[in-house]
């Protein structure tokens, strides 16, 4: 296990090697930089540009080196924990970063949680009573989940909460709580708003892992030793979920690799049009003004979220499964 | 197709009675569509489409009304009923529809609809309205429906600005819809190529490839299609902006198809026709393109038509971010970005049509997908209960 772990561990490396060069690519495609765009700021603003200052100004940010000496104080940077200033915000990125990352974790592990729960019981009364009306209704309900984009889906719940309860269901905190130091009622406000994005970033993935659990548990109901238990008198109850369920079950722990960066872009999404403050507004404001700092390291952390993720579900699911650590 | 690569061999499960009555003698692309015939759902699905992309692609001659022409007598108006009956219960048998009559709301100061009996539009078909360039190639005027000079009709009601929602839901189907498909081509050409590479070549190549996929697939795709479509050119024409939007979606999706398509050379490199085709003298590519290909084809064709909705899906997104297509090109995204705001639900649903279209679109395609993938492997008793 502990050589399994460290290979592992170690494998990240490379991995998160490769994805801060293609974020570093990426956040270079624009036309311009960081330095073009404060001096159309200043020429705006009518202040006269000396070309010392504009030298200047390129060295501080290192843009009069090559750009593969750029990539490596970019990187160098980011690994000592300085990510650089954001020029939109006028503050340090780091500040901004901490601030929204929290809130990210947040409703994206939650809704992983939302996607077991539900995906749990709706899956296994799927696969057990096949065909019957609950069945239907259910595959049904999962195969609309999966067509339905998260930005319509968040649309129509706040519709919905407005239509019903009558209260504004954007942003993560009531209005007495949003500037509050953190206490315990701040918290109990947070999750009484947390819910609601929780379910919708969670609906697509619930309803992917639901079809999966019902397709896997109905090839295992199948089986020969399934119908020899039953034979044999085995109580319903014990018979589905002493072994059936326990195989039908490992997708849900290797598919959270395959659900962790669909659960990460749908947050931003929901995110933008809830008004939620984490990461998903800010990266879209940051590239819309080309505040490629702040842009580059909320693109990388999204991205160190999911190789982290996907490195513990992998961890899980040798802790569960021998087969795959002894491999 | 090569008949010897889908030739069971020795006693091959011949699955299901439908094709045992048949005898042996059945071809593979028969099998495929006996199969596939018992997915209701996916033929339905499939028909549904085919309906959805033939209405996209005659949109000019379909819709009654260009994407900018506006009718400052209805703004923001809802979906009219196409009636039958009259007011006094006659019957007609043209249908027609009635037109708006527009009061102010004194407590909100919202516009407000409701029918004027009086004044009913018949429905004509085929009759000359909206002149238009078909295909950017004709200038014609005859339209599916319209209705006389003077009058007019919105089956889907109408945007903030007095256009009707019904012809934008089409034209934006065009662009959405292409996407989807253009989109998937690409896909296929790279995960083919790619995957193709890494399970004839293996070694180094496979192993870069492997790595590849892996990266990507651990990146959430969403927020590098946003910096990417950022990144395009603000000065570049929409159909330029088209091309990088469908591009960027492929960069990211072809990984589940090389995956597959890596699987199956990895597969089919042992297979005894593909090893007597390399000692009869044929050389890589043909062994690739006359004997492996078409052995999998099918395959790709499922795994494909599964990729479309991630597609139409990453383009609805951006576009209702406001960074993917920009108006005046419209598509279900672009028209989505106007209702933002859970307002607009509120007050004017029928501004949700696209939103509608999307989901009614991306169901389709995974149902037909799953159909596919089903009908894809005729002699394995997977489904077949």
């Amino acid at each position: 296990m502990r050589s399994y772990l460290v290979s592992r561990v170690l494998g990240m490396v490379p991995t998160l090697a490769v994805i801060s060069v293609i974020i570093f690519t990426v956040i270079q495609l624009p036309e311009g930089d960081i330095v073009s765009s404060t001096l159309d700021r200043l020429q705006a603003q009518g202040v006269d540009v000396t070309e010392e200052y504009v030298q200047n100004l390129r060295a501080q940010y290192n843009l009069d080196k090559p750009l593969v000496l750029q990539y490596f104080y970019w990187a160098g940077n980011f690994l000592t924990g300085d990510m650089g200033y954001s020029y939109l915000f006028s503050r340090p990125v780091n500040e901004l970063v901490w601030e929204r990352l929290g809130y990210t974790l947040s409703i994206t592990v939650s809704a992983l949680f939302f996607t077991w729960i539900v995906a749990l019981p709706i899956g296994i009364y799927s696969a057990v009573r096949q065909y019957s009306i609950g069945d239907y209704i259910m595959t049904s309900v999962a195969l609309v989940g999966l067509a339905t984009p998260p930005f319509l889906l968040a649309l129509i719940f706040m519709h919905l909460g407005f239509e019903w309860f009558g209260v504004s269901t954007g942003g993560l905190f009531s209005p007495e709580y949003e500037d509050a130091p953190w206490s315990w009622g701040r918290v109990a406000d947070l999750l009484a708003h947390l819910w609601l994005p929780m379910i919708i970033v969670g609906m697509g993935s619930a309803a992917f892992t639901m079809r999966i659990l019902r397709a896997n548990l109905l090839d295992e109901l199948n089986k020969p030793y399934v119908v020899t238990a039953r034979a044999k008198g085995v109580r319903p109850a014990k018979l589905v979920l002493k072994y059936p369920v326990r195989i039908a079950i490992n997708p849900f722990i290797s598919n959270i690799g395959l659900m962790l960066p669909g659960l990460v872009s749908g947050e931003a999404l929901v995110s933008l049009v809830m008004g939620l403050p984490t990461i998903g507004p800010l990266l879209l404001q940051s590239l819309l003004n080309q505040d490629m700092f702040l842009a580059g390291s909320l693109l990388m952390w999204l991205a160190i979220l999911t190789v982290v993720g996907i490195l513990l579900s992998d961890l899980l699911l040798a802790w569960v499964d021998p087969r795959i650590r002894f491999e | 197709m090569s008949e010897a690569a889908l030739q069971p061999t020795g006693a091959g499960p011949l699955a299901g009675v439908e094709e045992r009555q048949a005898g042996a003698a059945i071809s593979p692309r028969r099998l495929m569509w006996l199969r596939f015939r018992r997915h209701r759902l996916a033929l339905a699905s499939g028909a549904f489409l085919l309906v959805l992309y033939v209405l996209a692609a005659f949109c000019e001659f379909v819709a009654p009304y260009g994407t900018t022409t506006r009718n400052d007598d209805a703004v923001n108006a809802p979906p009219m009923r196409v009636h039958f009956f009259d007011a006094d219960g006659r019957f007609h048998a043209r249908p027609f529809v009635y037109a708006y009559r527009m009061e102010v709301n004194p407590d909100t100061w919202m516009r407000e609809y409701t029918e004027d009996t009086g004044r009913p539009f018949p429905i004509r078909f085929f009759a000359r309205g909206e002149p238009y360039e078909m295909w950017n190639l004709f200038r014609m005027d005859r339209h599916l429906f319209t209705t006389d000079a003077g009058a007019y009709i919105h089956l889907f009601g109408t945007d903030p600005l007095g256009r009707d929602m019904f012809s934008r839901v089409l034209y934006g189907g065009r662009i959405s819809l292409s996407i989807g498909i253009v989109g998937v081509v690409l896909t296929i050409v790279l995960g083919i190529l790619l995957g193709g590479i890494a399970g004839y070549l293996g070694g180094l190549a496979d192993r870069v490839v492997n790595k590849a996929i892996e990266v990507l697939q651990c990146l959430p795709s969403l927020p590098l299609w946003m910096a990417l479509s950022a990144a395009l050119p603000v000065h570049w024409s929409p159909l330029l902006v088209y091309f990088g939007i469908t591009i960027i979606l492929s960069l990211f999706g072809w990984t589940a198809l090389a995956r597959q398509v890596r699987g199956r050379f990895l597969a089919l490199r042992e297979e005894e026709f593909v090893m007597a085709a390399r000692l009869i003298g044929a050389d890589t590519p043909r062994v690739i393109r006359k004997h492996m290909l078409p052995s999998f084809s099918s395959h790709i064709i499922a795994t494909a038509t599964l990729a479309v909705p991630a597609m139409i899906l990453g383009e609805t997104a951006l576009s209702f971010l406001g960074i993917g297509l920009r108006p005046p090109v419209v598509s279900w995204g672009v028209l989505m970005f106007q209702a933002q705001n859970p307002l607009v639900i509120e007050l004017t649903p029928w501004q949700m049509f696209p939103g509608l279209f999307v989901v009614l679109t991306v169901m389709a395609f995974n149902l037909l997908g799953d159909g596919l993938r089903d009908a894809a492997d005729p002699y394995s008793t997977g489904g077949m209960k």
